[in-house]
């Protein structure tokens, strides 16, 4: 393999990259990144980003986007890339492994790893000032100028998810009035079952953030001559004030620039278990790829499959399997919340340290007397213990 | 020189924090008594959290890795090290001794 193209230059893709050279590929490397900006970490974006003190005229701090960098100019030389950024692919012949991209240029490569991750659902309708998404760097960056402008805002979050959550922390942090909208009777169901999902959804009261479950948004409501946000308009009918509104509803794999490549998409570019496409010279990872089944949006699993599939291109057939713990993470109101492993509905979780009235608990989920995953809040030393022992057993059941 | 706590609270496989600024970690390495900065170089996390192996200790939220002799990162997503800073026991107490803010590798 002579030269390889990596479309997505985030975490991901940066990691295929690095895998690239890591595994002794030697030959022509091309990362294309739809953002003009290199790769950056983005969970401090909804956290540190959003609260950090800016500079003595409110503006963000220079150093605060620095502070994200994954790479330095000693990493980027040493993996000796072409970096296409601010360039988007728009089309894939996967026969000929010729890429289109957004500068009309063409570029055709013995091997392809997608790594486009994923993008924002947005609510139907237009999107007035003042509303924003999170999931880059310069939706921080407009976020965080209209949180800070002075004085106390209204600050309407609208989803309850570990984004929304982070995003309602940082907005009460920074002094303002803020309420979360979540559609579900509960957030965080779905990751973290009933019970403790409830325990994690009273972290909001303790910090004077209002959580309306149950409801979800029928219009944003705009006005004046910059058509800014003034108001959300419940499904229910009612109408919550806002100067500010997040939408943090979850997140579409962003694989528009593959219909009609001829490769299986449904809920991402449909992979085997060692992130390999149908096709063996294409291989994907992180939040774009669904592998064997399942797509995960944790950061821990885009680095780790970006490893599998660069060793499984390289390889030229699926010669490894990517079958590491899931594990994720949330920072919101000063509380670490860390979960990994396969919980199933139906998992009872049992507390083995700790009292949720501390907000500081570990919880172990239990399938027939058996750990099928683990939770801490401000645990962070005895979860990973368990993490690593969840893993630990997890492993001979993937090296079959 | 900051005293710690006393060495037989420090068994091997353990790790202490101390609250300075920046806070400090204190690890029994199978005997050996190492002092690094606390903070991850990549993102907040506390070390002295971390996963204790050999003279390696291992980030309890990403799996950066850091080697407790140099404080040289030595495992992905951390780049940069962080400081060391000398241990020593006198009658039974564990001290530190602060490496000056200067030459930080942030």
């Amino acid at each position: 393999m002579k030269s390889v193209a990596v479309i997505g230059a985030s975490l991901a893709g940066l990691h295929a990259a690095r895998a690239l050279r890591a595994q002794g590929y030697d030959g022509r490397l091309t990362l294309v990144g739809a953002e003009p900006h290199r790769p950056y970490d983005r969970p401090p974006l909804s956290k540190e980003f959003l609260t950090a003190p800016g500079a003595a005229d409110g503006a963000e701090d220079p150093s605060a986007a620095t502070r994200l960098d994954l790479t330095d100019a000693e990493e980027v030389a040493a993996l000796d890339a072409d970096w296409l950024l601010g360039t988007g692919a728009t089309a894939l012949d996967p026969r000929h492994r010729t890429l289109h991209l957004t500068t009309g240029r063409t570029l055709t490569t013995d091997g392809v790893v997608l790594a486009t991750g994923a993008a924002p659902r947005r609510l139907p309708g237009p999107a007035p000032a003042g509303s924003h998404a999170l999931r880059t760097l310069d939706d921080a960056r407009a976020l965080r100028a209209d949180l800070t402008r002075g004085g106390q805002a209204r600050v309407v979050v609208i989803g309850g998810g570990f984004i929304g959550a982070e995003v309602a922390a940082s907005c009460a942090a920074l002094g303002h009035h803020v309420t979360v909208v979540e559609a579900a009777p509960l957030p965080l169901v779905p990751q973290l079952g009933h019970a403790m999902a409830a325990l994690c959804a009273r972290l909001h009261g303790d910090h004077g953030v209002a959580l309306l479950t149950g409801t979800g948004v029928r219009s944003l409501r705009s006005a004046g001559a910059d058509d800014r946000v003034t108001a959300v308009e419940l499904a229910d009918g009612r109408l919550l004030p806002a100067d500010v509104v997040v939408t943090g509803i979850g997140v579409r794999p962003a694989t528009a620039w593959l219909e009609g490549s001829g490769l299986p998409l449904d809920d991402g570019v449909r992979c085997d278990a060692g992130c390999v496409t149908p096709i063996p010279t294409i291989v994907a990872a992180g939040d774009v790829a669904h592998v064997a089944g399942a797509r995960a949006e944790h950061w821990t699993s885009a680095t780790e499959q970006a490893a599998t599939a660069v060793h499984n291109l390289l390889a030229g057939r699926t010669a490894r399997t990517h079958g590491a713990l899931p594990y994720f993470w949330s920072d919101q109101y000063g509380v670490r919340i860390q979960f990994a492993g396969h919980r199933a509905p139906g998992d009872v979780p049992r507390i083995v340290e700790g009292s949720p009235d501390d907000r500081s608990f570990l919880a172990r989920y239990e399938r027939d007397g058996r750990t099928t995953a683990v939770l801490a809040l401000n645990r962070a030393r005895p979860f990973l213990r368990l993490r690593r022992e969840l893993a630990r057993a997890a492993e001979p059941a993937r090296t079959g | 020189m900051i005293p710690v706590c006393h060495l037989a609270d420090l068994p091997a496989g353990e790790s202490v924090r101390l609250d300075t600024a920046p806070p400090i970690a204190v690890f029994n390495a199978d005997g050996e008594l190492y002092a690094i900065d606390d903070t991850c170089t990549h993102q907040d996390a506390s070390l002295a959290d971390g996963w204790l192996e050999g003279r390696l200790v291992e980030c309890p939220l990403h799996a950066a890795s850091f080697d407790l002799r140099t404080g040289a990162a030595t495992c992905l997503p951390a780049r940069h090290p962080v400081r060391t800073h000398p241990v020593t026991v006198a009658d039974g107490v564990v001290y530190v001794h602060l490496t000056a803010e200067e030459g930080t590798a942030a």
